[in-house]
């Protein structure tokens, strides 16, 4: 049996089962400090409370396939200021990796796309390389776009090269742990056991 | 005044000609100076930022600051653990606090760091370089070292998001900090008073989002100018990088006359504890810090 069908008349229970924090969205009680509260809030199509609300509500698909989690900065400002001390950045991260694992999240969001870049640079070597990071993300969209995007961002990039904050060797290598072996084990297993938990083990 | 040491957890982005090395080279001549001993925690990896949840998840992400915890344990024990970037230091207690909670996750971090041969006990605290200066030093002994005084100039007080919320420095409001400004005056320079000091400069969406992100960072720059501020002075990493390196960006597609430096608390007191401005790391600066460079000259 899927994820899907198992939860297909709970999806409140799913989330609260495989959403990282999920098992506070039923404490919500819509006041909507989070969306006032958030720097992006104008960019999200459904603020944190209604996505709550839609959880609630049943409504799978919109929720797993709204880009509005990925508006998240991190700032931290919905926790602080939710009266119901909601971890609310936890859940829209939370959501957003579920949605990402299921293949759910819309395709070539940006944020998604960036996040994914990021991961699989610092679990390469244990350590990011800001470098291959950058151009990673500059030649996300093809050849073409890349060199274009890359001399937008040449001043800069030379800038951060002349003050010594970037660093063109790292093409050949870059920072990393020593312990590469048991680095990569640990991360795997670390994979295997939230697969195998939140139903994404093939 | 007694020595004082710790496990340092600097974080990529303060490794050599990484995008915040004058961090750390700040960092490094500020703590000498107050006799403040940082030994870095052996082989420590990325704590997955802010952005590492979308691929990574939570399990393997609790697994990447354990092992930073089991390794401060097993090769510094009895050392709190010190943590310069916002999102390092942040992480690190996130993490701290989940596997403190449920002895689930812990058994289950504990299987993953047992493939690497470790195993987090608990037993270290972690705090953030701001918190080992006004709490286990004080004010006070902050301001004995000074030599050079940073008479005359105005700093906007940038606190940013990560070093300010969910957990913050103890007796800090979320709305106002004012540790900051007090780190600016201890050292003689003068907080200015600041709207933007806890606005979000966009952090990791700064690359995703960039036009959504430079208009935070527009806000937080034109109100630092709007109060008369010369510099910018932040706690945080990405902050320091977000608000400098993109007013470039913002003058070429908005028209405006950007350019004010952007600096670490600890370059700041570099230079008042007496310190060339290459011990400051002022070379490190897209935006030149001239005032600054002055003093250290001086």
């Amino acid at each position: 049996m899927t994820t899907a069908m198992k939860y297909r008349n709970d999806f409140l229970g799913e989330v609260e089962k495989n959403v990282e924090e999920g098992h506070w969205v039923r404490m919500c009680m819509q006041c909507g400090v989070c969306a006032g509260s958030c720097p992006l809030g104008n960019a999200w199509a459904h603020p944190p409370q209604e996505l709550f609300m839609m959880i609630r509500a049943g409504k799978r698909e919109e929720v797993l396939s709204s880009d509005s989690m990925w508006m998240c900065t991190s700032c931290y400002n919905c926790i602080v200021r939710c009266p119901r001390k909601l971890p609310i950045t936890h859940i829209m991260h939370g959501l957003a990796n579920y949605a990402h694992r299921l293949g759910l999240a819309p395709k070539g969001q940006p944020t998604r796309e960036t996040a994914t870049l990021f991961w699989n640079n610092l679990i390469k070597k244990g350590r990011v390389n800001e470098l291959t990071f950058s151009l990673a993300l500059y030649f996300k969209d093809g050849f073409v776009q890349g060199i274009k995007n890359a001399l937008n961002m040449q001043a800069v990039g030379l800038g951060l090269v002349k003050a010594k904050r970037l660093n063109p060797m790292e093409l050949l290598g870059g920072h990393g742990v020593k312990d590469q072996a048991g680095f990569k084990a640990m991360i795997e297993k670390a994979r295997q056991i939230e697969d195998r938990k939140k139903g994404f083990a093939k | 005044m007694a020595k004082k040491e710790y496990a340092f957890y600097p974080g990529c982005s303060s490794q050599s000609k990484a995008s915040a090395s004058n961090y750390l080279t700040s960092v490094n001549a500020m703590c000498d100076k107050l006799d403040v001993t940082i030994t870095e925690i052996p082989d420590w990896n990325c704590c997955g930022a802010s952005i590492g949840y979308a691929e990574g998840g939570e399990l393997p992400r609790l697994a990447l600051s354990a092992r930073n915890f089991a390794l401060a344990e097993t090769h510094l024990p009895g050392k709190e653990m010190v943590a310069t970037c916002a999102a390092c230091w942040l992480a690190q207690r996130e993490v701290k606090e989940r596997l403190d909670g449920s002895e689930q996750l812990l058994k289950e971090t504990n299987e993953a760091l047992a493939a690497a041969g470790l195993k987090y006990q608990g037993t270290t605290p972690v705090r953030h370089m701001v918190e080992v200066l006004i709490e286990d030093l004080g004010y006070d002994a902050l301001k004995q070292p000074v030599v050079k005084p940073l008479e005359g100039i105005k700093f906007a007080g940038y606190v940013g998001c990560q070093t300010n919320r969910p957990f913050g420095i103890a007796g800090e409001s979320f709305e106002n900090p004012v540790y900051l400004d007090k780190l600016v005056e201890t050292v003689g320079g003068e907080a200015v008073p600041y709207d933007q000091k806890v606005t979000c400069c966009g952090g990791a969406l700064a690359f995703s989002e960039p036009d959504k992100s430079q208009k935070q960072i527009r806000d937080i720059v034109e109100s630092a100018y709007d109060h008369g501020a010369e510099m910018i002075v932040t706690p945080c990493p990405l902050c320091q990088a977000n608000v400098e390196i993109y007013q470039s960006e913002i003058n070429k597609k908005q028209g405006t006359k950007f350019s004010m430096p952007v600096l670490y608390y600890s370059q700041l007191m570099t230079i008042a504890y007496g310190g060339s401005a290459k011990e400051a790391g002022l070379d490190g600066q897209l935006i030149k810090a001239t005032r600054l460079e002055e003093i250290a000259k001086k």
